[in-house]
């Protein structure tokens, strides 16, 4: 009996003066952790992609509960509308963003950029372009390795097995930018997904000359300038023998890719051409 | 018999061309000269289209501390200056040069008998190599004026010339020192002037016993050199290994290889220096190794820098049928090319031919952490350890474990029982580590 007891109270003396210390410490190192952290990460999509820049989710709830203003804070998966909730927690203001999304600007398929040597490394793009310049006569092409389609979170981006291409999934896609880090030949970018999701961009990124890429692939952008003599609104820059269309100038007026003598401009999500008034009469 | 302490392996030697004598190579109609042939910053061209040049015409110049000049190897009329594909299948800017005769420069001195005094002091040879364009001629391409350039605080004591010739296959540096001995003693001579040291040993693997018997006869004749007969062991041939071979000490991690007070040359870079700083002749050509089992004549070349390698093929016998890889080095750290019209550089040491059946890679298993690698690697590195690191894409661990050390030299690859392409993803690491280091400065 008398064991016991002596076991008892020594216990309770012990817990109890265990107590006593860890409420002292926990006083001396109280962490204050603001509330709205959590409420922030409750609204944010939880994808971890690390898209706005910051390591996860919690992350970027910190760096919108401690930052004064959310400029230049965006989460692009969430997009606007998670802004602006995060944006009404917080009582600040969140900037309108336009949803991006990631186009590949390479097309040189199979049949239209033809294979000249045969690459039997790993399956990696970082590692094929650190030993050569690619399996076809263009340096600047896609090697279809798929590096990009293994950093996509959101299974957005596909190998399309014919054309040994990366497809994006417009609606899967979130902008998060992750592709366009893993992609060791700068073809991927991401750009505005546009008004009715039409887009229009120039798929080649080759800055050989004319007559090389020419030879190289049959949709390449030659540098001709035919698209940026046709644009009105000061859109397409011409740098290194390669046509760039600003996003933010393009007003969609679909002249250029008529203009362009290998079909290198892209029309994404356009309606189908009305056919001309001669090209009517010819076909009747 | 010595050889270097950790690691290393013996691949078949294959050394098909060895006893050939060097062969000159003709003149071609153009040849194409690229301004990037030396490790560091590329030349800057100084010549445009229609100026004229002769042999030994300096057409680059040195564009910052670790570059180096280049010189025109023929005679003609500058037709452009243009991107040209390099060995790797990329464009890089080149000048193009249409060949007019053979008419060389009035102060290169063509007469081939020995010169053997040099009156001039140290700083003189420095300058005269830096002008001649010389670089290291054992594949890496380094400014040798850079390497000979004393540092602050560091003594060289002993100069070791690297005449192991260690890859499979390559005989160029033994070609050279079979027909060209005296003038390498020169060579010599002049890089323990230049480096102001007492004692130089030449090291040479005993598959090469002609050289080594040559070149101790000719070593009695100068003072403070002498021949070390080295077992066949790859990857001797690399600078640190070397070190460890001869005098037996390591490079300390991180430390460049004159911290152990040795200053390492190719053979070939000493016949350079001979022929620049004696007779007053730029690197305007080297030896090349033409080989491989299925080419009519493995033999070895001379070419003047910038003529293409089909020129070398055709002379060897025209490209075999059955071609699966055409090598521009060996075959353990040599790069495949894509096309045979690019030209031959400072740095091409051989053009290897690979039939079909040698030249494809095993298919890539897992890892069965049988450790071969680890045994092999010539620098203690856990390969198979920094190849899944680089395969996950953990670069901050990659850096943790001295991926920087990888000399790249292919042991680990070439031992793999599961076909692993460890070189290829260390060698990503390399590139990731290095571009983070370099942003963190």
């Amino acid at each position: 009996m008398n064991v016991i007891l002596i076991s008892v109270i020594l216990l309770a003396v012990v817990g109890g003066v265990s107590a006593l210390i860890l409420y002292f410490v926990a006083q001396k190192f109280h962490v204050l952790e603001d509330a709205r952290i959590d409420v922030v990460q409750e609204i944010l999509p939880a994808a971890n992609c690390g898209g706005c820049g910051y390591p996860g989710c919690r992350g970027f709830a910190e760096a919108c509960v401690k930052a004064d203003t959310l400029e230049g804070l965006y989460c692009p998966v969430g997009g606007s509308e998670v802004m602006s909730k995060v944006g009404s927690i917080l009582g600040r203001e969140a900037a309108q963003t336009v949803p991006m999304v990631a186009v590949v600007r390479c097309q040189g398929d199979c049949d239209k950029r033809p294979q000249t040597n045969e690459y039997d490394g790993p399956t990696n793009c970082s590692i094929a372009t650190s030993l050569y310049g690619g399996d076809t006569d263009c340096s600047y092409g896609c090697l279809g390795h798929g590096d990009c389609v293994v950093v996509c979170g959101f299974d957005a981006i596909k190998m399309n097995p014919e054309t040994r291409l990366p497809e994006v999934d417009e609606d899967k896609c979130t902008g998060c930018n992750a592709c366009v880090k893993a992609c060791p030949k700068v073809i991927i970018e991401l750009r505005k997904k546009g008004p009715r999701s039409r887009r229009i961009y120039v798929g080649c990124v080759s800055k050989d000359k004319g007559a090389q890429t020419k030879n190289a692939c049959a949709v390449g952008c030659i540098g001709c300038s035919k698209c940026f003599k046709v644009c009105e609104f000061d859109a397409i820059t011409i740098t290194n023998n390669l046509a760039y269309i600003d996003p933010n100038k393009c007003k969609l007026c679909r002249k250029c890719p008529e203009v362009c003598p290998t079909n290198a401009i892209v029309e994404l999500n356009c309606p189908p051409r009305k056919k001309k008034e001669e090209d009517v009469i010819s076909n009747d | 018999m010595r050889t270097f302490r950790i690691g290393g392996v013996h691949p078949p030697e294959n050394k098909l061309s060895a006893g050939q004598i060097i062969e000159e190579i003709g003149l071609p109609k153009q040849v194409i000269i690229p301004l990037a042939q030396n490790l560091g910053a590329p030349s800057t061209a100084i010549v445009n289209k229609g100026d004229e040049v002769k042999v030994g015409t300096i057409i680059g110049r040195s564009s910052g501390f670790v570059s180096s000049n280049l010189h025109s190897s023929v005679s003609g009329k500058v037709a452009k200056v243009d991107q040209s594909l390099d060995a790797s299948g990329y464009r890089r800017p080149s000048v193009f040069i249409d060949v007019i005769g053979d008419e060389w420069e009035e102060s290169i001195d063509r007469s081939t008998n020995l010169k053997n005094e040099c009156d001039l002091s140290a700083e003189e040879i420095l300058k005269k190599i830096g002008e001649f364009g010389i670089v290291g001629l054992g594949g890496a391409t380094f400014p040798t004026q850079v390497k000979l350039m004393p540092l602050p605080g560091k003594k060289a004591e002993i100069l070791i010339i690297n005449a192991v010739e260690c890859e499979p296959y390559l005989t160029s540096d033994h070609a050279l020192m079979m027909e060209k001995s005296d003038e390498i003693m020169v060579g010599i001579q002049i890089l323990m002037k230049a480096i102001n040291v007492t004692r130089t040993v030449i090291g040479i693997e005993n598959n090469k016993p002609d050289a080594i018997v040559l070149m101790t006869q000719k070593a009695l004749k100068y003072k403070g050199v002498e021949v070390m007969q080295l077992k066949v062991q790859y990857p001797q041939g690399g600078e640190k290994q070397l070190i460890d071979a001869v005098i037996r000490r390591q490079v300390p991690n991180g430390a460049l290889p004159i911290a152990t007070g040795a200053i390492v040359q190719n053979v070939a870079t000493a016949f350079a220096v001979y022929e620049a700083i004696q007779k007053n002749k730029p690197l305007i050509d080297r030896v090349v190794t033409v080989t491989g089992k299925s080419i009519v004549k493995p033999s070895n070349y001379k070419a003047r820098i910038g003529i293409p390698m089909q020129m070398l093929m055709d002379a060897a016998g025209g490209l075999p049928e059955d071609t699966g890889k055409i090598i521009s080095g060996g075959p353990m750290m040599g790069k495949a090319i894509v096309s045979l019209d690019i030209p031959v550089v400072k740095g091409t040491s051989g053009i290897l031919v690979l039939p079909d059946f040698e030249s494809q890679r095993a298919k890539m298993k897992n890892c069965i952490r049988c450790s071969k690698c680890v045994s092999v690697c010539p620098m203690g590195l856990e390969p198979y350890l920094l190849g899944s690191i680089g395969e996950m894409q953990l670069w901050d661990r990659a850096e943790k474990e001295d991926v920087m050390n990888c000399i790249e030299c292919g042991c680990c690859s070439y031992t793999c029982p599961s076909g692993r392409p460890l070189v290829d993803f260390i060698r990503l690491g390399k590139t990731k580590v290095s571009a983070i280091i370099r942003a963190r400065k």
